[in-house]
């Protein structure tokens, strides 16, 4: 019903202008066309000043009435930066902003045709044109200042502590990898990939046997520590797009990429922030990746190191799972909740 | 606009058809006359016509797409009498949607704002403009057009197969692009895509090509180059831009058709996709990336800098007044389309670049505010104190010039690497070029137009 309004108003509207453009014509026949140009000019001059004054308004009435739809601060180091970035932008460019469309809709109204004037002859000002090269270049070397200054910071090398974790996206999922208690990810061949070994991981090498694959579940990091994420993908290139975190980096097959960040927040502090308790990060897939793009989702559950643990107890290294004879601790079931104890103090420091 | 064609009837037949008094064709049946016209304003109309239907073809597959953009899952009904199995249920499919999206892209950007623009306006105007009776070639002029048509009928036919028009994105990046195990899109579809593109490349440098040969060697006498108009220098930067790039697209795609065809691993490395192992290996995804953006970036200028040509003219004209400062404005069009060259990169600061390369291209791509400023600056002097006519026109014009302003300040955000991690690929850069070179160029077509 409310569409069929919505359609009919519209139309209604499409012909009223239509008819007011009719009238207006014949109207114009009658005056001659001199007057009635001149009459149009002093309209036109006028809705252009209308609409410069209720387009600030509009900027105002939109930014008022969607304040609370924005994401809320950044649950990460970097993205305070960027954030910060941000906001120094919009500063900048606002007051920009104003001045030049305020200058055009102004200027237009203003100096709308006039028998009694006579355009101004100004063909050009050197000084004038130096000044407005010399101010947006000083303004501009500012931003590139600190964009620059912030970028390095982000993209620069992780801290020595972080910890390591590798998501590899595919249609249209996201897998995840832990290194183990050997801190370092084993090495893998994309033509070992099979059902049971979905990462294609090398087993003859050691530092595999240890590694802990994750699919289908969050993945599991630790509050005020910095992880260093490994980004892969097996078919075609996704995006590891974190907007809480303000983070985003491209999962090219066969060219993998790394990015790192703090998480301030745990989960459960942004649940209450946000008045939201099904709250949850999410790491949506950021780059067209075919049909089923839109539902390419995965989770991030930010915990205590204490949370971690016990979490980390309770995973199995995949190599495990595929040769169960390999295990030494399969006989007795403490030994395993023992050995993956230090799998995961290991794998947190 | 045909008169002068009008004034020659009957059926002269004598040698002297090209002496100086005479131009164009003494004999014209219907077919050489609007059809295989040689014809700089007949060629010109016949770009604006097919660029008309373009533009409402891609409005209405954004319409389309905007539908289940407004109203997520739900059903209309008529969608499934029109598009069958696109639209089961008359829900828009996931298939359906990102096709609309791909075409809308496609179609905007190269067919309405590339052909649409610069063929329509560069043909019309260059030769009267400078005071040449036609375009250098006037033969290279119609094939420009027909390898421009014959692109329009091979990108329409990709609509109607199958397995459905190329949807991975306007902008085609491999591997999606390149498997056709990846998506259906990916299959026959975006094989006829490459292959109407490249036809779209040979229109494109047929028609650059003449325009700058036009504007180089056939001005007319006292048509000094710092006379010309701004508008001409506009749409010769505009040739230039699309000469040296759009070859470099063309290769991007060649170099894509082998990797889908002939078992080449430009593109392709460690793939395993659909329960499958490709042997592919040693390719870089990202390596199309850089050639797409290479023409990708000037292609923005390739679609505002006519714009922006035509805008000083009708400012200046409708204030009664020169426009200001000339060899600035002529100045900062030069800097843009050197700087249009060096800036690709920022379309791929989360692609794994290089952190210190990043931020080279930040720094080159902000630079372009510079020229940007001073052309705003200048246009806002041209209409202080000047006595200004409303003209239908002007007020297009000064509408691109509000447009390009807030299209132009958020282009600051998104040339910021610091700030694109978190923009990047967000509805913000869709909104980011809609203004600048979607809508305003729009504005600044629908301004020459009604000049
Ligand atoms: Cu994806
Ligand atoms: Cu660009």
């Amino acid at each position: 019903m409310q569409t069929f309004f919505i359609v009919a108003i519209l139309a209604l509207g499409f012909l009223i202008t239509f008819q007011i453009a009719k009238a207006s014509e014949y109207v114009a026949v009658l005056r001659g066309e001199e007057q009635s140009r001149k009459q149009s000019n002093k309209v036109n001059a006028f809705l252009l000043l209308a609409f410069l004054v209720l387009g600030l308004i509009g900027v105002y009435y939109c930014n008022e009435n969607l304040k609370g739809k924005i994401l809320g601060e950044a649950a990460s180091d970097h993205g305070v930066l960027i954030d910060r970035m941000l906001y120094i932008t919009i500063a900048i460019t606002f007051i920009v902003f104003v001045i030049t469309q305020v200058a055009l809709f102004w200027f237009a109204y203003k100096y709308q045709h006039s028998d009694k004037r006579k355009a101004y002859y100004y063909p050009h000002n050197n000084k004038l044109e130096l000044i407005w090269t010399v101010i947006p270049a000083i303004t501009l070397t500012v931003l590139v200042g600190f964009g620059i200054f912030y970028w390095f910071k982000i993209t620069g090398d992780a801290p020595k502590n972080a910890m390591q974790v590798e998501v590899v996206g595919s249609q249209f999922k996201w897998e995840f990898r832990y290194p183990g208690k050997d801190g370092i990810l084993g090495k893998k061949y994309f033509k070992n990939i099979t059902g049971d070994n979905p990462l294609g991981q090398i087993w003859d090498d050691p530092a595999n046997q240890d590694d802990i694959y994750i699919v289908g579940e969050p993945m599991h990091l630790v509050v005020n520590k910095p992880v260093r994420l490994v980004i892969g993908a097996k078919d075609v290139i996704h995006d590891v797009g974190l907007a809480h975190f303000r983070m985003k980096m491209d999962a090219v097959p066969g060219t993998p990429t790394t990015m790192w960040f703090t998480p301030t927040k745990t989960t459960a502090q942004m649940k209450k922030e946000t008045n939201n308790p099904d709250f949850v990060y999410e790491i949506s897939c950021d780059q067209m990746c075919g049909q089923g793009h839109w539902s390419m989702r995965g989770e991030i559950v930010v915990e205590t190191q204490e949370e971690f643990d016990v979490w980390m107890v309770q995973q199995k290294p995949k190599y495990l799972a595929v040769f169960p004879d390999k295990d030494p601790a399969k006989p007795k079931t403490d030994t395993v909740a023992k050995q993956a104890t230090t799998v995961a103090v290991a794998g947190s420091h | 606009m045909s008169e002068t064609i009008h004034e020659h009837p009957g059926t002269v037949t004598h040698g002297a058809a090209h002496d100086d008094h005479h131009h164009g064709h003494h004999e014209q049946s219907f077919i050489t006359k609007y059809i295989f016209s040689q014809d700089h304003k007949t060629i010109g109309k016949q770009f604006l016509i097919t660029g008309i239907i373009w533009a409402i073809v891609g409005g209405l597959f954004s319409v389309l797409f905007r539908l289940q953009l407004g109203f997520p899952g739900q059903s209309f009904p008529i969608l499934e009498t029109f598009f069958g199995h696109w639209a089961k249920g008359g829900t828009i499919q996931p298939e359906f949607y990102y096709a609309l999206v791909t075409m809308h892209g496609t179609v905007l950007v190269f067919f309405v704002l590339t052909a649409g623009l610069s063929g329509t306006f560069a043909n019309l105007l260059i030769p009267l403009q400078v005071g040449a009776r036609d375009m250098a070639s006037p033969f290279m002029n119609m094939l420009s057009y027909w390898f421009f048509f014959m692109a329009s009928m091979v990108m329409i036919a990709s609509l109607f197969i199958h397995t459905g028009p190329a949807s991975g994105g306007w902008t085609v990046y491999p591997p999606l692009s390149a498997l056709g195990q990846a998506s259906s899109g990916s299959k026959l579809g975006m094989d006829l895509w490459i292959v109407a593109m490249a036809l779209f490349v040979v229109s494109s440098l047929l028609g650059g090509l003449n325009y700058i040969a036009t504007i180089l060697n056939m001005r007319t006498k006292g048509m000094s180059m710092t006379r010309l108009p701004l508008t001409i220098w506009s749409l010769f930067f505009t040739a230039v831009l699309g000469v040296l790039s759009f070859p470099v697209l063309f290769s991007g795609l060649l170099l894509l058709l082998f990797d889908r065809n002939l078992g080449t691993s430009f593109y392709l490395s460690d793939i395993y996709v659909a329960g499958e192992i490709l042997p592919n290996e040693g390719g870089s995804a990202i390596l199309f990336q850089h050639l797409f953006w290479f023409l990708g970036h000037p292609e923005v200028y390739i679609i505002l800098l006519p714009a922006m040509g035509m805008v000083s003219e009708i400012l200046s004209v409708n204030s009664r007044k020169p426009i200001f400062g000339y060899m600035a404005m002529l100045g900062s069009l030069f800097a843009i389309a050197i700087l249009a060259f060096l800036v690709w990169a920022h379309h791929m600061f989360v692609t794994g670049l290089n952190p210190f390369l990043g931020s080279v291209f930040v720094l080159l791509t902000l630079l372009i505010a510079v020229p940007s400023a001073i052309k705003v600056f200048n246009w806002l002097t041209t209409l202080w104190r000047g006595n200004i006519r409303l003209f239908p026109s002007t007020l297009f014009a000064i509408g691109f010039v509000s447009l390009f302003i807030s299209g132009g300040l958020t282009g600051i955000f998104l040339g910021n690497s610091t700030i694109d991690i978190h923009l990047h690929d967000t509805m913000f850069v869709v909104a980011h070029f809609h203004i600048v070179m979607g809508v305003a160029s729009m504005f600044g077509m629908f301004a020459g137009v009604y000049h």
